[in-house]
C-alpha cells in the first residue's frame, strides 16, 4: 500500500522473487530466539532498506510498531510465571496474581520484542518495494472474489487517508467544534460512498464479466536471479541452523545459550546473503 | 447507425420521490459529439450513468422505457458488458484509479476482456502515445496530479477502443490548460478515431466550438436537442443561464446566428465591422510591492512565505502580498501552482518554513469540497439555530446535508466556518461541479460580505467565474506570484487565464464580461474606431 517503484535491484526484481526474498527474512526470524542472529537478521532487514531507498519508511513503520514491543515486554514481565532469577517482590496484584518479575521472563519479553520488531521491519519494506499490482495480477489468475477484494481494499486505502485528511482539516476550520463520535460517523458514511464510487469504476472497467488475466512472460532479469538465490539460501540456513540447533537458545528455567564462533558465523551468513543482492546496480532504473 | 438510442425512459433513483429522467427519447448517431447541457440535477449524469449501464444496474431504482447502447439491450447487459464498447469518464478522478501504477491502470480493462499478453501490451502503448501519456507509464498513481490522474482514467476508458465514450464534466477539477487540452484530445479522438463522444459539461463555452450537437435537460426531461448555434438560440429566451458570453455579446447587437466558439463570434463580428483591433500584446509584469493608500491594518498580510517539504520541493516560495479590508482577489494558476496551500497559510492551517502571515481578526476557509464540513444527519445539528437563522439558512432545519444543492451546501459550510463575522473569508475552488445560477449566486454573496468589510480570497479555474466578483487578481506559478494586477489586465491578455469575451475581443479594452464587451464596442463604434 505505501509501495513506491524506486531505482533499486530490489525494486527491478519482479514481485514474486521480492515477496520471496521478504519471506525468507520472516522465516529466519520465526525460526530462531538467538539474540545474536535476530539482531543479524534486524540488521539485515535495516540494510536492504536502505539499499532498496525506502530505509525512512521502514524506521516509521518501527517507530510506530515500538510501543506495541515495549507493550509485550512489559506484559510477559508481569505475566510469566516462570524463571529462577527474581528481580523484583511486588506482592499480589489482584487478577494478575502474584506479580514476581524474572530476569529470564524480561529477557523472554526481550527477544519477543525483537522478533516482532523484525517481523514488523520486514513486512513494511514488503509493501514498500513489492509493486501490489503485480500481485493482485497473479491473485486475479487464481482467486477472483480474493482479488476483487484485494483491489477494492487496496485502492481504498490511500482514498481514505486523503479523505480523512481533509475531513479532519475542515474540522480544525470549523469554529463550533464537532463531537468525535459526529466525526467518526462522518468518515465512515464518506468511506461507503468512497468504497460505491470505487465499485462502480471497477463495473465500467469491466470487472464483472473479466475473464482470466493472460500470463504474462517476462524475460528473467539478472536481479530475479539474485534475490531469488538470495532468499533460497537465507531461507535453507534459517533451516538448517533451526534443524541442527545450531542457535539453540533456552530462557527457562534459566537463560542458557551460546554465543561463540559458529553463532557469529550464522549471524553474518544472514546478513552477507541479505545484502549481496543489492551490490548489482545494473539496470535498476525503469 | 445508433450507438446510443432512448425510448420514452423513465428513470426514478431508490427512495427518491422525483423522476431523475422523465420520458425521454433521443438517439446518438456514430462518431457523434454530443454536449449535454442543464443545470445541477438536471438529468445529466443519469443519463450518461444509462449509456455506460451503471443506471440502473449498479444504482437499482425504478427504471421503465427502452435502451440501447451498442446495440445492447440494457434490459440484459449490465456495465460489465457495456464495457466493451462504452468507456466511461466519470467526475472524480481519485476514485476512477484503481492500480498503484500507470502501466497497470490502463492494462486492467484490457486484462478483464482477455486479451492476450502481447494485445495487452500494444494496447497499452497505443493509448499512452495517442494521449500523450507514455511518460508517465512507470509513475505511481499515487504520484500524479490532479490533470495526469484525469488523464490515466481517461486512457483507462479508452484502452478497449470504446466506440461510445461517455464524460461527465471532465475538466470539472482541471485547470484551463489541462481542461483545453483535454477537450483538443476529444476533438481528435472524435475526428480521427470517429469515437462517438458524450460529454456533461457545465462551462459550455469551452466545448461547444467542437460538439455537432447539444441536449439540453432539464428537470430530467429532453428540452432542447439541436445544433450548437440553434442550441444557443433557445437558450437565449428560454435558459439564459446557458447562453455562453460570447452569444450574449453577439446577441447584444443582435447578431445572427449564435457563435459556438471564439473563432466563429470573431468572424460574425467582423463581418459586420464590430470587431475591435486587437490589444498590443502585454506580458505581465512583475508584481510590485503595493504601497498602502491608507494607514489601516491590512486584513491578511503574508511576507516573504515558504512552504518547503521535507527533501522535497518548495510549495510557496517567498509569496508576499497585503490584502485590505473589502478587497476580492481571485488567486489564479495551473494544478500545483501553490494556490491551495496558500490559503491553508492564510487560515492558520500550516506554518510557513519561512516568513510570517499576519492578518487581523477571524479568517474563514472553505476547502474544495463543502461536504467535509458537514458531518451531521440534519443540518439542525450542524449549527446552533441562532446562527442558521443570522445565515438565513433556517428554512433548511430538518433536511439532511446530503439532500441540499450544491449552491446550499455551499452557503451551510460558510456558515460552519464562521463566514458571517470573518474578516478575511478564504474559499478554495468553490465552483467545482457548479452550474451557472450557482455561480452567478455564489459571486452575488462574496461581493455581499466584502462589501460588508470582509476580505475575500478565492482560488479559482474559471476566469468567468473569477471575472464575476474581484477587484484585484494573483495569478501563481511554481509557488510564486507572477502577476498581481486588476482582473482586467490578468484576465484580458492571456490564451488560458481568459475569458471568452476577453478572447474574441483579443483583450481590446481590457473587457472580460459580455457587458463589458458590449460596452467596449459600443464605445469604440461611437468613437469610429471600428474597421
Amino acid at each position: 500500500m505505501s509501495y513506491l517503484r524506486r531505482s533499486s535491484p530490489l525494486h527491478a526484481a519482479r514481485a514474486s522473487i521480492a515477496a520471496a526474498y521478504c519471506a525468507a527474512l520472516i522465516l529466519a526470524a520465526l525460526l530462531t530466539k538467538q539474540p545474536l542472529i535476530l539482531g543479524a537478521i534486524g540488521l539485515a532487514t535495516a540494510l536492504a532498506a536502505a539499499g532498496a531507498g525506502v530505509g525512512r519508511r521502514v524506521a516509521r513503520s518501527l517507530y510506530f510498531s515500538g510501543p506495541m514491543v515495549v507493550l509485550v515486554v512489559v506484559v510477559n514481565a508481569l505475566v510469566s510465571r516462570n524463571g529462577l532469577t527474581v528481580l523484583a517482590r511486588f506482592g499480589d496484584w489482584g487478577p494478575l496474581g502474584q506479580v514476581d518479575p524474572t530476569l529470564e521472563a524480561v529477557c523472554y519479553g526481550v527477544v519477543i520484542g525483537l522478533e516482532l520488531g523484525v517481523i514488523v521491519a520486514v513486512c513494511a519494506l514488503a509493501s514498500a518495494t513489492v509493486d501490489p499490482d503485480e500481485v493482485l495480477r497473479s491473485l486475479r489468475r487464481v482467486s477472483f472474489s480474493s482479488a476483487l477484494t484485494a483491489t477494492l481494499a487496496t485502492r481504498m486505502v490511500p482514498l481514505l487517508a486523503a479523505d480523512a485528511q481533509r475531513i479532519g482539516e475542515a474540522q480544525r476550520s470549523r469554529v463550533n467544534g464537532a463531537s468525535r463520535g459526529a466525526i467518526m460517523r462522518a468518515i465512515t458514511t464518506n468511506a461507503l460512498d468512497r468504497a460505491l464510487d470505487v465499485a462502480a469504476t471497477l463495473e465500467v472497467r469491466g470487472y464483472g464479466a473479466a475473464r482470466r488475466p493472460p500470463r504474462v512472460v517476462r524475460p528473467v532479469s539478472r536481479h530475479d536471479v539474485a534475490f531469488g538465490c538470495a532468499g533460497g539460501l537465507i531461507a535453507v540456513l534459517a533451516c538448517s541452523v533451526s534443524a541442527l540447533h545450531l542457535a539453540a537458545f533456552r530462557f527457562y528455567p534459566t537463560v542458557v545459550g551460546r554465543f561463540g564462533v559458529t553463532q557469529l558465523l550464522v549471524a553474518a551468513g544472514f546478513v552477507v546473503l541479505a545484502v549481496l543482492p543489492f551490490l548489482e546496480r545494473r539496470g535498476i532504473e525503469r | 447507425m445508433s450507438v446510443f438510442e432512448l425510448e420514452e425512459v423513465t428513470y426514478r433513483y431508490p427512495e427518491a420521490t422525483l423522476a431523475a429522467l422523465d420520458r425521454v427519447s433521443l438517439s446518438v448517431g456514430e462518431g457523434e459529439l454530443v454536449v449535454l447541457a442543464g443545470l445541477s440535477a438536471s438529468g445529466k449524469s443519469t443519463l450518461l450513468g444509462i449509456a455506460a449501464g451503471v443506471v440502473p444496474h449498479f444504482h437499482g431504482g425504478t427504471f421503465s422505457g427502452r435502451a440501447e447502447v451498442c446495440g445492447a439491450d440494457l434490459r440484459e447487459a449490465g456495465p460489465a458488458q457495456l464495457a466493451e464498447h462504452v468507456g466511461t469518464l466519470f467526475q472524480d478522478p481519485e476514485t476512477q484509479v484503481l492500480m498503484a501504477s500507470v502501466r497497470a491502470e490502463l492494462a486492467f480493462p484490457l486484462e478483464n476482456r482477455g486479451h492476450d499478453a502481447v494485445a495487452v501490451a500494444r494496447g497499452v502503448e497505443e493509448v499512452a502515445l495517442a494521449l500523450g501519456i507514455e511518460a508517465l507509464l512507470e509513475r505511481q498513481t499515487a504520484t500524479l496530479s490532479g490533470g495526469e490522474l484525469q488523464r490515466v482514467a481517461l486512457g483507462a476508458a479508452l484502452a478497449g477502443r470504446p466506440r461510445l465514450l461517455c464524460l461527465d464534466e471532465p475538466t470539472s477539477q482541471l485547470d484551463p490548460v489541462a481542461g483545453d487540452e483535454l477537450l483538443g484530445l476529444l476533438r481528435r479522438l472524435n475526428e480521427e478515431w470517429g469515437t462517438t463522444i458524450l460529454l456533461a459539461e457545465h462551462r459550455l463555452e469551452r466545448c461547444l466550438a467542437a460538439a455537432d450537437r447539444v441536449i439540453a435537460l432539464e428537470r430530467g426531461r429532453v428540452v432542447c436537442d439541436a445544433s450548437p448555434s440553434a442550441f444557443l438560440d433557445w437558450a437565449h429566451d428560454a435558459a439564459p443561464s446557458l447562453e455562453t458570453p460570447g452569444a450574449r455579446l453577439l446577441a447584444s447587437f443582435g447578431l445572427e446566428p449564435p457563435p459556438a466558439g471564439v473563432k466563429a463570434a470573431r468572424a460574425t463580428l467582423r463581418a459586420h465591422g464590430l470587431l475591435p483591433p486587437p490589444a498590443e500584446p502585454s506580458f505581465a509584469q512583475p508584481p510590485r510591492r503595493r504601497r498602502r493608500r491608507d494607514a489601516s491594518q491590512p486584513a491578511l498580510r503574508f511576507e516573504r512565505v515558504w512552504h518547503e517539504l521535507p527533501a522535497g520541493r518548495a510549495i510557496l516560495a517567498g509569496v508576499s502580498f497585503e490584502l485590505a479590508p473589502g478587497e476580492v482577489l481571485a488567486l489564479l494558476g495551473r494544478n500545483g501552482a501553490g494556490k491551495s496551500t496558500l490559503l491553508r497559510h492564510a487560515a492558520g492551517l500550516l506554518t510557513p518554513t519561512r516568513g510570517k502571515v499576519s492578518n487581523s481578526g477571524h479568517i474563514a476557509l472553505l476547502l474544495q469540497n463543502p461536504g467535509s464540513y458537514l458531518i451531521h444527519d440534519d443540518v439542525g445539528d450542524e449549527l446552533p439555530r441562532a446562527e442558521l437563522v443570522s445565515a438565513g439558512l433556517a428554512q433548511l432545519i430538518g433536511r439532511h446535508p446530503r439532500d441540499l444543492s450544491g449552491g446550499e451546501r455551499q452557503r451551510l459550510a460558510l456558515a460552519i466556518v464562521g463566514g458571517d463575522e470573518a474578516s478575511v473569508l478564504c474559499l478554495d475552488e468553490p465552483t467545482r461541479g457548479m452550474d451557472r445560477q450557482a455561480k452567478a449566486e455564489l459571486a452575488a454573496l462574496l461581493r455581499e460580505r466584502a462589501a460588508g468589510g470582509a476580505a475575500v480570497i478565492v482560488a479559482t479555474h474559471d476566469p468567468e467565474f473569477a471575472a464575476s466578483f474581484a477587484t484585484r487578481a494573483i495569478l501563481m506559478a511554481d509557488g510564486r506570484v507572477i502577476a498581481d494586477a486588476p482582473p482586467a489586465e490578468i484576465l484580458s491578455g492571456g490564451w488560458y487565464f481568459a475569458t471568452e469575451t476577453a478572447r474574441i475581443l483579443g483583450g481590446h479594452g481590457g473587457a472580460l464580461t459580455a457587458e463589458q464587451g458590449v460596452a467596449v464596442i459600443r464605445a469604440d463604434e461611437a468613437a469610429g474606431a471600428l474597421r
